[in-house]
């Protein structure tokens, strides 16, 4: 990686550390942009280590990041004016929650960076900055008990941090809830999007290649309709449901998507007819992709829990299958009906 | 907003408890809150088992099945008889990753 974002370098007992800037340039924000969309993105990485932002000394604070440069950027952008030093885990270039939840950004990684950077060399006090995030990898104590240094949980997001540092390292209630707002779920929508696209292509062509064969080369005016509503079903469950997630009803992500994809052929219905098998078909399997494309969001959410998920799979993930598979067929059998 | 109602493991033994509210700190879904310098479970619904809370307690008061809440994890658990992750193992080398 060309490491535009390095400014300078400053000289610690240490040894020199690479000072980064604060203000992302185009090429930060054309890497964003790609990872969102499934871009290298399991590859956008940043070298583990000591960062400095601003002119740190050996008072400033250290805020421990994960190496995904996604992360790093959140962090950087907020630090203007800030003299501070940043301590970069190795996460594999995975994200706060994500690598802590994978055990990646972790207390032994926290020590064994310290040590690595010799980070007691750098600074007077000890302590480090941990976003809270990184709480589910982290035990504080031992990070204390290991390398001498205290943990302190920072706020959840790093726009927060000014405010944080300001008050003396005081996170109000606020900062430690992790919202879900409407524009980062926007963010995660191509990335669901692409992946319910693998399932939505090969069904769609093979829909239509079988319409084709049953009902003759006459009959291509209708096929826009043997395909769009299972594509569009794709779509609710990726793109709708995760966009208007917390205005639909219930709290099943199943019946979210099932909800949404009853409508959604109701519409359908009204305006195309296709025969009872057909319609019966469509009622069948539309719903049930929109739910499970709706399920896969969990995933991607910050406030679902393995054991609601496990529930929701337990209760529904059965009749679900029953129902795309039996639609299908239906559909299928009424190709060859008329 | 919570998933489903009232799944979850978390557990708090308030003999271990000391009050003193590292768990309160992490949770991301303010679920804990401490009363009469104890932690107590106050909105189960929104625990989300991320596990910081036990992760972060230092007498070993909590427990929580902590794991992640992704179908397509618990999905792919299911088939090859393994521990529910991400599908990110990027330990297999980085394209090889969600």
């Amino acid at each position: 990686m060309t490491e535009t974002f390095i400014m300078g370098e400053a000289s610690t007992a240490a040894g020199p550390i690479p000072i980064v800037g604060t203000r992302l340039r185009a090429a930060d924000h054309l890497g964003t942009v790609s990872v969102r969309l499934g871009f290298r993105r399991m590859n956008y990485r940043v070298t583990p280590g000591l960062y400095a932002v601003g002119h740190p000394d050996g008072d400033s604070p250290v805020l421990v990041s994960a190496n995904y440069k996604l992360s790093f950027d959140a962090l950087r952008k907020e630090l203007q004016g800030i003299d501070a030093w940043i301590l970069v885990l190795d996460t594999k270039g995975v994200n706060v929650w994500c690598s802590a939840g994978k055990g990646t950004f972790s207390d032994k990684e926290i020590v064994k960076r310290i040590r690595a950077t010799q980070l007691a060399d750098v600074v007077r006090h000890r302590t480090v900055i941990v976003p809270q995030l990184g709480a589910p990898g982290v035990a504080a104590h031992k990070v204390r008990e290991h390398a001498g240094f205290k943990v302190e949980y920072g706020p959840v997001r790093a726009r927060d941090l000014r405010a944080y540092l300001k008050s003396g390292m005081r996170a109000t209630p606020d900062m430690r809830r992790v919202h879900f707002p409407l524009v980062e779920r926007l963010k995660l929508i191509p990335m669901e999007v692409r992946y319910a696209m693998k399932f939505a292509v090969p069904l769609a062509i093979g829909l239509g290649v079988i319409f084709m064969m049953a009902r003759g080369p006459a009959a291509w005016r209708d096929l826009p309709w043997q395909i769009l509503p299972a594509l569009a079903a794709f779509i609710i469950g990726a793109a709708v449901v995760p966009a208007l997630l917390p205005w639909i009803p219930f709290r099943s992500f199943i019946m979210k998507g099932a909800a949404l994809g009853i409508i959604w052929t109701g519409a359908i219905l009204a305006v195309y007819g296709g025969g009872w098998l057909w319609t019966l078909g469509n009622l069948l399997l539309i719903p049930a992709i929109a739910a499970f494309f709706s399920l896969t969001f969990t995933g991607s959410t910050t406030y679902t829990s393995p054991s609601g998920v496990n529930e929701e799979i337990r209760l529904y993930a059965r009749p679900m299958g029953i129902s795309a598979v039996g639609g299908l067929v239906l559909i299928i059998i009424s190709f060859f009906a008329n | 907003m919570s998933c489903t109602k009232s799944t979850a493991s978390l557990k708090i033994n308030s003999e271990r408890c000391a009050g003193c509210g590292m768990c309160r700190s992490v949770c991301p879904h303010a679920v804990i809150a401490i009363e009469n310098n104890k932690a107590v479970v106050r909105r189960l619904d929104s625990c989300m088992e991320c596990g910081a809370c036990r992760m972060n307690c230092p007498f070993g008061a909590i427990d929580v099945k902590a794991g992640v809440g992704c179908a397509s994890a618990i999905f792919r658990g299911m088939i090859t008889g393994r521990q529910p992750t991400c599908g990110c193992s990027c330990d297999s080398g980085p394209e090889a990753c969600c």
